[in-house]
């Protein structure tokens, strides 16, 4: 199983890499037959991540969402099907790309974890560990798209606004395209934001006795979800779009990765078991 | 007997001074041009196309007749000297011309090449020339193809779609900004040609409506009614500002009329959806600061212009694959048109030999008596037979490829012709 596992593990990483690049290939070219290659391989991608974390629940024997490698791992499956599910609704020219870059980033910073079989601390031993992991990460998997669509948004609209056309000019959607896109995925984020701090909180309810105890990735937890309620509030009051709805998605998916890693190596607190 | 000769002779931006062209170019349309070329002897087909680029004629040419120099003296009048006047001609013929005439109707010999105006132009003049039966066979069927090429080059290549205008590139501009314009709304501030155009142009993307704001509310009123839209007084246009999305700014002003202030007071009433703003006049009438405002885009026409040169770079690689498709269909026609001197050739032939068979045929028969039903027709297939015996290898020897690649079916043809005497 281990050897398998392992076996898994490095076909992820390898066909993600080959998934990377052939969105490049496909970007800086715009060969359309490129892109159905590199959607496919994609696709093998998403598959064989899958996959691993099958094997990896057959290994471990519990959810794989404990270690930090396994959470990585577990948030480049939710960004992909994220993505995927998304793609398969519509289409934003050349999205994949930057979904691309992103997925290879986690695959290969899960790498850098050890890949250990860590012993699950009597704590997390419950059923909602599945569900309130899981949930958050699909969540960050959603704002992740996000991120990269706010990214193309500001580099976008820096070059309408300098009136310079360089190489992303032709290569991107329109702004309103790149601004929905953004819509869509914060809201589908934020739904899944949610329900993973209520479920966090009924299982610290059972856990520890309390609802909510301020403990440093829950303080986080609640500013990100801050983040993104101004933001959705502030576009159906006063429609707050554009750019600044741009830079609010990046600005959110930092918070997201600051209460996914900031708070373990820097604050600690009893949340912090990944490490 | 040689054949019959395409040609086509004409004076372009490219080769021809605008001095040149100006005396040239026919300014009183094409019917009295067309109706006095009836005169010139050996015009077999003829039509004229006349641009402010571009006078072209395009004929065909009886047989053993020579009428360049007649065409010449037609086009340049009798002051300047024909040997003058070569000089600024292009004088092509047979493949040369029909590539020629598919360039031109492809846009691809254009001063501003993909623009759409000219295959409209072509129409226009093949349309007088058909009228009044100057063209034939060979030039309706060498005219309808050009139309056909045009529309495959604008629909395998890119060329039509990037055609180099300002207006174009307001369109491709607010394509990135708004994505669908189906829906969106368009100010006009000012009622100047240039506003038109692009208004035009957007229409044909399916904008929404159209609103025209003027200076004098009478000319706003005609502008509107041609887009189906409202005009309105230039006192009303910061109101306005809320409804649209697209403005195209042309006034005549010497001073700005629209100022940071009025348009950022009207993005928080538009909930900040975006406002695309086109600023064609010169002096400008939009204060340039707008472009600061979030979700605002102002572009003067020095920016669009940087827009049609970023296209312009694009369309080289089109341009060459629509030479291909235009090489491509001008090569089909000559096979074409090489067939058609083949073809009547064959009928011809066929048709006097049998006119003699049956001609000898019925004087035998006459002076015959007693023949029964059986024994006439056995003399026919006996005609019938020496017929298709003697055809044989005359047909064969004119629909036989060419010899070693050279093609010499012209030649064929006419020792054909001459040896059993057609067209006397």
């Amino acid at each position: 199983m281990e050897e398998l596992n392992y076996l898994l593990y490095i076909s992820v990483l390898g066909v993600t890499t080959v998934a990377m690049a052939a969105y490049l290939v496909f970007f800086i070219s715009q060969n359309k037959a490129v892109r159905k290659v590199a959607r496919a391989i994609l696709v093998s991608s998403g598959v064989l991540q899958t996959l691993y974390i099958v094997s990896r629940y057959m290994l471990t024997g519990h959810t794989p969402i404990t270690s930090q490698h396994e959470t990585v791992i577990f948030f480049a499956w939710a960004t992909t099907w994220a993505y995927l599910s998304f793609r398969w609704r519509y289409t934003v020219k050349n999205f994949g790309t930057f979904v691309a870059i992103l997925i290879f980033c986690l695959v290969f910073i899960s790498s850098l974890a050890h890949r250990d079989v860590t012993v699950l601390v009597p704590a997390l031993q419950s059923a909602w560990l599945p569900i309130h992991a899981g949930v958050s990460l699909v969540a960050y998997g959603f704002l992740s798209l996000a991120f990269c669509g706010g990214l193309m948004y500001l580099l976008l609209e820096r070059e309408l606004k300098a009136k310079k056309f360089g190489f992303f000019f032709e290569r991107l959607p329109s702004l309103e395209a790149l601004d929905q896109l953004n819509s869509h995925c914060i809201t589908a984020g934020f739904v899944f934001l949610t329900l993973g701090i209520v479920t966090g909180s009924v299982w610290a309810r059972q856990a520890w006795g309390t609802y909510w105890q301020w403990d440093p990735k829950e303080t986080w937890s609640l500013i990100t979800w801050f983040l993104y309620l101004v933001q959705i509030h502030q576009r159906l009051t006063v429609g707050w779009r554009g750019k600044r709805a741009a830079v609010m998605a990046v600005v959110g998916f930092l918070s997201v990765l600051f209460t996914l890693w900031g708070v373990t190596y820097f604050l600690g607190g009893v949340h912090s078991y990944a490490g | 007997m040689p054949a019959e000769r395409l040609l086509l002779l004409g004076v372009n931006h490219k080769n021809t001074p605008v001095e040149v062209r100006e005396k040239i170019a026919l300014s009183a349309g094409y019917d009295e041009p067309l109706t006095a070329l009836k005169d010139v002897k050996g015009l077999k087909e003829y039509y004229l196309l006349s641009t402010c680029n571009r006078v072209e004629f395009l004929l065909v040419e009886q047989p053993g007749m020579n009428v360049e120099s007649a065409i010449i003296e037609f086009l340049f009048g009798k002051d300047v000297k024909e040997d003058d006047a070569r000089n600024y001609l292009y004088i092509l013929e047979g493949q040369e011309a029909v590539k020629h005439l598919f360039m031109v109707a492809a846009s691809l010999d254009s001063m501003i090449v993909g623009e759409t105006q000219i295959l409209g132009q072509l129409k226009v003049a093949y349309r007088h020339a058909s009228k009044l039966g100057c063209t034939g066979p060979l030039l309706n069927k060498l005219l309808h193809k050009s139309f056909s090429v045009a529309k495959r080059v604008r629909t395998e290549t890119l060329i039509g779609s990037s055609a180099v205008s300002i207006s174009f590139a307001a369109v491709q501009l607010a394509k990135k900004i708004f994505g669908n314009l189906q829906g969106k709304n368009v100010l006009l501030i000012g009622a100047g040609e240039m506003a038109e155009l692009a208004a035009e142009h957007l229409v044909g993307q399916g904008v929404g409506s159209v609103v025209v704001a003027n200076r004098t509310l009478a000319r706003a009123l005609t502008l509107a009614q041609r887009f189906n839209g409202k005009a309105v007084s230039m006192d009303e246009l910061v109101a306005q500002l809320e409804n649209v999305d697209i403005i195209i700014s042309s006034t005549g002003a010497t001073d700005i009329i629209l100022y940071k202030e009025d348009v950022k007071s009207v993005m928080r009433s538009r909930r900040n959806k975006p406002l695309f703003f086109i600023d064609i006049a010169v002096p400008r009438d939009l204060d340039p600061q707008l472009n600061e405002i979030e979700n605002v885009y102002l572009y003067d026409i020095d920016d669009l212009s940087s827009v049609v040169e970023m296209n312009r770079a694009g369309r080289d690689k089109e341009a060459v694959t629509a030479t291909r498709i235009v090489d491509e269909e001008s090569l089909k026609f000559e096979r074409y048109y090489q067939g058609l001197a083949v073809k009547p050739t064959i009928l011809e032939l066929r048709r006097k030999v049998e006119a003699i068979g049956a001609q000898e045929l019925a004087k035998t028969i006459g002076k015959l008596s007693g023949l029964s039903e059986h024994d006439r027709k056995h003399l026919e297939k006996m005609i019938s037979a020496i017929n298709t015996k003697v055809l044989h290898n005359p047909l064969m020897y004119l629909k036989a490829d060419s010899c070693m690649g050279r093609d010499n079916r012209d030649k064929k043809v006419a020792t054909i012709r001459e040896l059993f005497g057609l067209g006397e």
